[in-house]
């Protein structure tokens, strides 16, 4: 599974940082460093909602306060 | 407020301008030689002796500004006709010499070139001086001056001659291409070759025609550019252009000083590889000490590998302060991922050749980099950098930096390291003086430059080198 988080500017001040990091921690912490895959991208050209990011091909609009929600959605079942 | 510090800047981007107006509207094949007399419309000379010679410089001024000719590697080119031929020797006694008794003239000079005529008045064979200056330094009338060529007071590399018809001529093995001549010669006839055509062409490709996308790189220095607009602004327009998206250079600096950290605890002794200038100067004229320069890439072009590892059919921008990232981008490990290099000056150009008022258009944001990558653009900012990245990595070396500002520092701590007595391990090479804010493709060159890459790093959201490395997965 790759995930792709947007870390343009305008990603980047409504806080990818954390979101990246929060997403990393997760993936370590249930031990699937080996099976989800992640990378960085200059804008995904949805600015407006949140933090854009796609989960192989699926887009979505994240906060950072909404990572470990996301996370048992819409990573943990899927891999 | 006035864009540029002088006229020859003007010029230079008026014909660039020019060449941009017609390159959107498709007709530059049929109009670059009309070109000339928009610049120079007569019937009045404004610049030189006459109507014709302004236009030959200006048709050869187009001739640059569409990229020079092809399979000329070199970046800086003198145009022969706009040589003023300015006067060559160097040391001179003037008038001020009031033909006293001490005559500390003679006693400085280490040549034995003075004489002095029935009024005790100075006089220096020109055959003996030998350009020390000392005599200069010690008259108190301030009687004897220098008045050596600007290109070559300016050439601190010593890579400008005089050919035999007192033309400027450049050596291109020793030319770092830092521009320093360009910005220098009051008659502008060094200029830097301009890609500007291509960049247009990515830009047109992507947007007309659905082609790659197009990633505008842009150095910190801007912060000290376009006075009249915000950053934001300028980000804004560069869209409007069709640049898909704009992204700090400094985020490359904070991969770059990360690397370095490592590198230099490692290796234990460095210099910077960020400056190509002063890369150029080091494998040319101290190819002892080519085994010490850092083999990360610059800031540049780290930042574009990361963009391109991330969208790799897409296109590169540079844009910044610099003349020499236009022969970096040549260079074979570069060209993978940096398309094509801008100056400001040619951002400028390819804004109003547009016709888009930067100054009514909104804020769009900018923000990718730490305190720490933006402080790159100015003298010691490398240094701080590399030292911040070591204490945050907890790297077991201390950091014992020498910041040179500009390229004569750069050549004493270049001559102390092949000579081994150093009492420093991290040679920070900046060949502009003051750093990249000291570019020769700035708009502006200002006092308050370098509190204002200060600011601008305090304002950045990421206080940490770190930071920006893991917001980057």
């Amino acid at each position: 599974m790759k995930i792709t988080i947007c870390i343009g500017s305008s990603c980047h001040l409504k806080g990818s940082r954390q979101i990246v990091e929060g997403l990393q921690a997760l993936v370590k912490e249930h031990g699937l460093e080996d099976k989800v895959e992640m990378g960085g991208r200059f804008c995904m050209g949805d600015c407006q909602n949140g933090v854009c990011l796609t989960v192989d091909d699926q887009k979505f609009s994240l906060k950072p306060e909404d990572v470990q929600a996301f996370f048992e959605k819409e990573i943990l079942p899927k891999v | 407020m006035r864009i540029f510090d002088t006229n020859v800047q003007k010029l230079k981007y008026e014909v660039l301008r020019e060449v941009v107006r017609h390159a959107y509207a498709d007709n530059l094949q049929e109009a670059y030689l009309d070109i000339p007399k928009t610049i120079a419309p007569g019937p009045e000379p404004t610049m030189r002796c006459c109507i014709y010679k302004e236009r030959a410089i200006a048709a050869e001024r187009v001739k640059l500004a569409m990229g020079g000719e092809k399979g000329d590697k070199n970046i800086i080119k003198i145009i022969d006709i706009a040589c003023d031929e300015c006067p060559v020797s160097t040391y001179q006694v003037t008038d001020m010499c009031r033909g006293c008794l001490a005559h500390r003239c003679e006693a400085a000079c280490p040549r034995g070139a003075f004489s002095f005529d029935r009024n005790l008045k100075a006089h220096i064979d020109p055959a003996r001086c030998v350009e020390c200056g000392r005599c200069a330094s010690v008259c108190p009338y301030n009687a004897i001056v220098s008045r050596k060529r600007p290109c070559e007071v300016a050439c601190k590399v010593k890579a400008i001659h005089m050919d035999e018809r007192k033309i400027a001529k450049i050596d291109e093995e020793k030319c770092t291409s830092c521009g320093a001549c360009v910005y220098m010669c009051p008659f502008g006839a060094p200029v830097d070759k301009s890609f500007i055509l291509d960049a247009i062409r990515m830009l047109r490709e992507s947007n007309e025609k659905g082609g790659p996308r197009v990633y505008g790189v842009v150095a910190p220095s801007i912060i000290s550019q376009f006075r009249y607009a915000k950053v934001g602004q300028v980000i804004t327009a560069m869209k409007k252009m069709g640049f898909f998206s704009v992204v700090e250079a400094a985020m490359g600096a904070d991969m770059v000083a990360w690397h370095e950290a490592q590198e230099l605890a490692e290796k234990g002794f460095l210099t910077s590889s960020c400056c190509p200038a002063f890369v150029h100067y080091v494998e040319t004229e101290f190819p002892n000490l080519k085994e010490h320069i850092s083999t990360n890439l610059s800031p540049m072009a780290m930042i574009a590998k990361y963009i391109k590892d991330s969208d790799p059919d897409c296109k590169i921008i540079f844009v910044g302060p610099c003349t020499a990232k236009k022969a970096e981008v040549q260079k074979e490990r570069v060209r993978q991922y940096v398309d094509c290099a801008l100056t400001f000056e040619e951002l400028q150009a390819l804004i109003d050749g547009q016709d888009i008022d930067i100054s009514k258009l909104e804020e769009d944001v900018l923000d990718n980099a730490s305190y720490y990558g933006r402080i790159f653009a100015r003298s010691g900012g490398v240094s701080d950098a590399v030292a911040e990245a070591v204490y945050e990595q907890n790297l077991n070396f201390t950091v014992k930096a020498l910041p040179c500002d500009g390229i004569e520092a750069c050549r004493m701590a270049l001559l102390k390291a092949s000579h081994g007595a150093k009492d420093f391990n991290f040679i920070e090479g900046m060949a502009c003086n003051g750093g990249c804010i000291g570019g020769a493709g700035c708009l502006t060159h200002g006092p308050k430059d370098k509190g204002e890459i200060d600011r601008y790093g305090m304002e950045a959201m990421e206080k940490r080198i770190s930071d920006t490395i893991t917001s980057a997965p």
